[in-house]
């Protein structure tokens, strides 16, 4: 009993200090939780396939670049300014997307798993950039600002825009986004992945079918990564290829694993550590790859539970969410 | 058109003879220690900065410009031997891991990799001014070639030769073959496993600084060239097969071919046609086309 009240308790107050951080904090570090949430909500998407299904997709950005491209080109070619018609209309588009790549990548696991995702991933990369006049080549293309809670808020500067409706819609997506996540790792599907991630074998000889679990996490991941890409745009205003890059699918595991990928919020952890750290190491340090970088290899080293793993200290492997 | 021809196929050889290096050390690596390292394209980018400032350093103290070419090889595989400090020093720790831990810390080197280059050079791009067309040029059907282009191609073509005779008349290469087929046999036979990852990994950063260095007269060195080449080496050595030197030949040949017509004929088919290759190969022969059996 008390095991369970103490992390409620803690979730609570985190979620209220980031209701209350536009009112306390520096207007900096509130844009700053901006990209946090987008990738909060990829992330959690991410890792259902990393930690819970034990597939390490290295072209998942390939979804970010699907999110991010479908708002810009919603509210610039189409003049569809709602983003809550923005969010769903990114999220079947690359349901459409993974539903086929998905269906082919379910049946490979480990490296032929990820150098199949790193291959879509590429093919949609050099798409972005090949093809100017469709997607602005590697200039990419500009994300108008989208209207939010039926308003277009034309009367608020972008900053006050940024730090006012859009980060409270971008919380609300992400609060909600957290809640879909933890009734999917919790309810029989979520059962059904993690006995797949530990012993296919033993899960066919039960019953279990490996293969359409798997296609499933990819799809709701592949449909988080959209949503999350689609809220990485507006506060840049642009999205260009390089969303779509093989080293951003890199980064977005760099981060599973820096809060810890068999834990239930380590994504949202490291999502969190991850932007603020990279803005503090550029402030003082302009080449934060090599810091970063190695953290990576220190992590990989020593800590392969991420951040999370420390604190819990749980058996390395269990999931901490379950 | 003979000519036109002839041009389009010069420079894919030339593209092709600098990937088949690096992807022969990925095909190495990754033939004995089942490691993808995607730092591969990284040691690529150190051995072409290194080998333009080698090459700036002898030129600039009176070397004669006609000779530049053994200080380039030279500095290309001696920056190699930075493959030995990252394998002791870091990749050996990794070796009992799963391969998740393995691949990513392949890509902090990667990350680390880059901004030590843009700490070291700056990141303006560096090239070895008008060394290359010193060689001249040659005529060949009508089509102009850098005669350099063409030492390039005949070096990595004695480059492949000798890793085939590596591989298969020397008691090292056998070692390397045994203890790709199979670790605990090799050791249990008396092999210091431990000396053969560390030549082996050196061996594999070596191609790849080397492939850096020789490309470099021809274009000018960025500090991305090192990211972007690795997805150029994974398409090779996924059409050839993982893990088989005679695949990262033909898939590097494959690869540098059909790029140069692509950009000849339909520009933005580019990269795309390539990756829509390996898409195919991976789902209708995961193996590649010389790969044994998959994992």
């Amino acid at each position: 009993m008390r095991r369970s009240v103490v992390p409620a308790i803690g979730l609570l107050v985190a979620a209220l200090a980031v209701a209350a951080l536009p009112a306390l904090a520096p207007l900096y570090y509130v844009t700053l939780m901006l990209p946090f949430m987008a990738y909060g909500v990829i992330l959690l998407g991410l890792n259902l396939l990393f930690g819970y299904t034990g597939l390490v997709s290295f072209g998942h950005a390939l979804f970010i670049g699907i999110g991010a491209y479908t708002g810009a080109v919603l509210t610039t070619h189409y003049g569809i300014r709602h983003m809550e018609l923005i969010l769903p209309i990114a999220a079947l588009a690359a349901a459409v997307v993974a539903a086929p790549v998905g269906a082919l990548c379910a049946r490979y696991v480990k490296i032929y798993f990820g150098m199949l995702t790193l291959a879509f991933g590429m093919v949609f990369y050099t798409f972005l950039l090949k093809f100017y006049r469709l997607t602005g080549g590697d200039e990419g293309m500009r994300m108008l600002r989208p209207s939010l809670f039926g308003h277009d808020w034309a009367g608020l500067s972008k900053t006050a825009y940024l730090v006012g409706p859009y980060y409270y819609f971008s919380l609300a997506v992400l609060a909600l986004a957290t809640v879909v996540m933890w009734r999917i790792v919790r309810s029989p599907f979520g059962l059904c992945l993690r006995t797949i991630r530990d012993n296919p074998l033993k899960a066919e000889s039960l019953g279990v079918s490996v293969p359409w679990p798997r296609w499933y996490a990819f799809m709701i991941s592949a449909i988080y990564a959209a949503v999350g890409g689609a809220l990485l745009a507006p506060p840049t205003g642009n999205v260009d290829p390089t969303l779509a890059y093989w080293t951003h699918s890199g980064n977005i595991v760099f981060m599973v694993l820096l809060g810890g990928f068999s834990s239930f919020f380590g994504p949202l952890l490291g999502a969190f550590v991850f932007i603020f750290l990279q803005d503090t190491v550029m402030s003082v340090f302009p080449y934060w790859r090599l810091v970063f970088g190695a953290m990576l290899a220190g992590i990989v080293l020593f800590a392969p539970g991420g951040l999370m793993g420390l604190v819990t200290r749980r058996p390395h492997g269990e999931a901490a969410g379950a | 058109m003979t000519a036109n021809l002839v041009g389009i196929l010069m420079g894919g050889l030339f593209h092709a003879a600098i990937l088949f290096l690096v992807a022969a050390g990925l095909q190495v690596v990754f033939g004995v220690q089942k490691i993808f390292n995607l730092a591969c394209g990284s040691f690529y980018a150190l051995g072409a900065y290194t080998g333009a400032a080698v090459v700036g350093y002898f030129t600039g103290h009176g070397g004669p410009s006609a000779l530049f070419i053994a200080p380039l090889a030279l500095g290309g595989l001696a920056v190699g031997l930075v493959g030995l400090v990252v394998e002791r020093g870091l990749l050996r720790f990794v070796y009992d891991r799963d391969e998740t831990f393995q691949l990513l810390l392949t890509f902090a080197l990667v990350l680390m990799l880059e901004d030590l280059i843009r700490m070291t050079w700056g990141t303006a791009p560096v090239s070895t001014g008008g060394l290359y067309l010193g060689y001249g040029q040659a005529r060949i059907l009508g089509a102009t070639v850098p005669v350099y282009n063409l030492i390039v191609i005949a070096a990595s073509l004695v480059i492949a030769l000798g890793l085939g005779w590596l591989l298969t008349r020397t008691a090292f290469g056998r070692i390397m073959r045994a203890s790709a087929d199979n670790r605990e046999m090799a050791e249990a036979l008396g092999v210091d496993m431990r000396r053969v990852y560390a030549r082996v990994f050196t061996l594999g950063s070596m191609l790849g600084t080397l492939g850096g260095a020789l490309v470099i007269p021809a274009t000018a060195a960025m500090s991305e060239m090192g990211i972007e080449l690795i997805v150029e080496a994974f398409a090779v050595v996924v059409i050839g097969g993982l893990g088989s030197m005679r695949g990262a030949f033909v898939g590097a040949l494959v690869v540098g071919v059909l790029r140069s017509v692509a950009i000849a004929v339909y520009p933005e088919l580019e990269m795309l046609l390539i990756y829509l290759i390996v898409i195919a190969v991976l789902l209708w022969r995961p193996r590649g086309l010389f790969g044994a059996a998959p994992a």
